[in-house]
């Protein structure tokens, strides 16, 4: 297969954190590769490792072995590779979803969905102009003003999607997306994911607990203790 | 987009409140300036009020105003005979408390001679004194009407002007009247005193058996013209002649015995550091103490928000922001409070010092002074967020 197909690729990336007999092994040997347009789930339960593993794809946290490649450019490869700017790669090519929307509390949604365009330098006025119509086809336009404090938690975690799609990144990864929704709202946001990563041709890596929410994914990794142990396609899962 | 406006559009409840309580304490700082100022001011007041070069006062004393001098009224002829002096006025000083209206009443009374100078700088309503006897200048401070009367000493007094904003070096404020008034008011003994005095006088010299009665007499009527004189003042003010040199003119004077000529440089030296040397430590002592409280609550105001977004930090160092973006956030609020609550100290105190029981004299230099150390104090102040703010780990922006 060909190496740049893939927007992740992981192989046998270990995290230890501490040192000796204090040392734990958070993530040991895992391997996965995500194609764009791919939606895929890490599902574990509590402590499993799941969440170390999507620090480690999203340059948060440097492994300990191993190698991890974004969108064809290497990262890390046993540690960090010297010369990668990880903010500009966080910048330019992730998206993050978090589990408790995080949405600045004192930007109004079309705000939050501007800043991270700004932040890539992107002009005020095209990334105002970027932010509505991304909220516009979320639902969101009647919400452009309100600050997270007035959303739903549904509407929120979208303005969050919004914010995470912002840039175009070639990937998205998304920390318990729906463990604050309810099932409902859970399954929509789920069900946006899906249809943005085949839109956007987006490779989207949810971590999850939630084994009510695996449906629609296109591959899932079942993580325990540390160690990828299964592969199931979502046919599979349930 | 300036995340630190926003941050404080939202939460400008808080902010105002606290950059309310900011300026509070930085009017204080700006008031004990202007305090230490008004001091000074008040010190000089009557000095600058005067105009003279030199001013003439007993030996080895710093008087009229750092310490006691007497010194006989007639001095002021020789004074007049000194070459390069143009003018020389006598001038009494005193400071009188009464009782007015239920309440304690002081003030600092002037004696001036009225055909000289030292007298009331200005007349804001009424007149100057044109009579010799029982007509008084009142600063305006002092809260009489023209046309009202005081008893002092043995006489009423009537308010015939009103001068404006003068002070003694204490801040008391200045009334004026005739030399020989003030030296009567000072020195002017009641008759029960007079004949009291007398009879000891006379009781001291029929004491003395080589005195016969008429010598005891004679010598009784002298002494007691001598000791009921109230011709004593507390300094001749002189002015010089253009061109004369002030050194030659001391020189000249500090040969005569008894006197000690004080040049206006001299005496404005004595007034400004000596005199209030210690008030104004202690006004810059508590200067110093409330700009090191002002920087600590800047410091935990600033701290206690940076711990307050630790999750919007993280969150923004996630999705790839720069630390400028985060240092100038941080950075930014500190600046704009300390920028508002130096100009609500500012207001507060241009709206109030007039009701101080001290004059407050803002110096422009003085404030824009404090305008530089406060900005420098929100930059320090805002290290100890932006350090905190640093620190934070992007993966703290993760989990619930």
């Amino acid at each position: 297969m060909d190496k740049n197909m893939y927007a992740i690729e992981v192989e046998r990336l270990t995290k230890i954190y501490g040192k000796g007999e204090t040392a734990v092994t958070a993530i040991a040997d895992a391997t996965l590769q995500v194609k764009p347009g791919e939606l895929v789930a890490i599902l574990g339960p509590s402590g499993s490792g799941k969440t170390t593993l999507l620090t480690c794809i999203g340059l948060i946290n440097e492994p300990t072995h191993g190698t991890v490649v974004i969108d064809g450019t290497t990262v890390a490869d046993e540690g960090w590779k010297s010369g990668i700017d990880l903010k500009r790669m966080r910048r330019e090519k992730l998206g993050f979803i978090f589990q408790a929307h995080n949405l600045i509390p004192f930007l109004t949604a079309q705000e939050n969905v501007m800043i991270a365009l700004e932040i890539n330098n992107m002009t005020k006025n095209e990334a105002k102009s970027r932010a509505t119509e991304l909220l516009t086809s979320l639902n969101l336009g009647h919400r452009l003003g309100n600050y997270p404090s007035a959303l739903s938690g549904g509407e929120a975690q979208r303005v969050a999607i919004a914010r995470a799609l912002a840039n175009k990144p070639r990937v998205i990864l998304a920390d318990e997306p729906t463990a604050a929704l309810d099932t409902e709202n859970g399954k929509n946001v789920m069900a946006l994911l899906k249809k943005l990563a085949v839109e956007n041709h987006s490779a989207i890596l949810v971590v999850t607990h939630d084994h009510r929410m695996v449906e629609g994914f296109d591959r899932i990794f079942q993580v325990s203790d540390g160690r990828i142990i299964d592969e199931k396609n979502s046919i599979d899962a349930g | 987009m300036n995340l630190a406006i926003r941050d404080i559009r939202y939460h400008r409840g808080r902010f105002i409140l606290t950059s309310i309580g900011l300026g509070l304490l930085l009017g204080v700082v700006i008031s004990m300036g202007g305090i230490y100022r008004g001091l000074i001011a008040d010190a000089l007041a009557i000095l600058h009020a005067n105009k003279a070069d030199i001013w003439v006062v007993q030996q080895n004393t710093n008087g009229p105003f750092a310490e006691s001098s007497r010194i006989p009224e007639d001095i002021k002829y020789r004074m007049r005979a000194v070459p390069g002096v143009a003018e020389a006025s006598p001038l009494s000083f005193q400071t009188i408390q009464i009782e007015r209206h239920g309440k304690p009443f002081r003030f600092f009374l002037i004696g001036y001679e009225l055909s000289g100078f030292g007298g009331p700088p200005e007349i804001v309503a009424g007149r100057g004194i044109r009579q010799k006897h029982y007509e008084m200048v009142a600063a305006r401070a002092m809260g009489m009407q023209i046309g009202e009367k005081i008893h002092l000493g043995l006489h009423d007094y009537t308010i015939v002007g009103l001068t404006g904003k003068i002070v003694s070096s204490s801040g008391d404020p200045v009334a004026y009247v005739s030399l020989a008034d003030a030296q009567n008011i000072q020195f002017k003994k009641d008759n029960d005193a007079i004949r009291n005095d007398r009879e000891r006088i006379g009781a001291n010299l029929a004491n003395i058996q080589t005195l016969s009665p008429v010598q005891g007499k004679y010598l009784q009527k002298n002494i007691s013209a001598i000791t009921e004189s109230t011709h004593t003042v507390n300094t001749i003010v002189v002015r010089l002649a253009p061109g004369a040199n002030l050194q030659e003119v001391q020189d000249r004077i500090s040969r005569w015995n008894h006197f000690k000529p004080i040049s206006d440089a001299e005496q404005t030296a004595i007034l400004a550091k000596g005199m209030i040397e210690k008030a104004r430590m202690q006004l810059g002592l508590f200067r110093v103490i409330l700009l090191v409280i002002s920087a600590v609550i800047i410091s935990l105001i600033i701290y206690t928000s940076t711990l307050d977004k630790i999750k919007v930090i993280a969150t923004l160092k996630l999705i790839g922001s720069q630390n400028r973006v985060i240092i100038g956030m941080i950075l930014q609020q500190s600046l704009l409070m300390g920028f508002i609550a130096y100009f609500i100290g500012y207001g507060l105190i241009l709206l109030t010092y007039e009701k101080f029981p001290r004059r407050i004299v803002l110096e422009p230099f003085d404030m824009q002074i404090l305008f530089v150390i406060v900005m420098a104090i929100c930059i320090i102040s805002s290290f100890v967020g932006i350090r905190k703010a640093l620190k934070v780990e992007p993966g703290e922006a993760l989990g619930g």
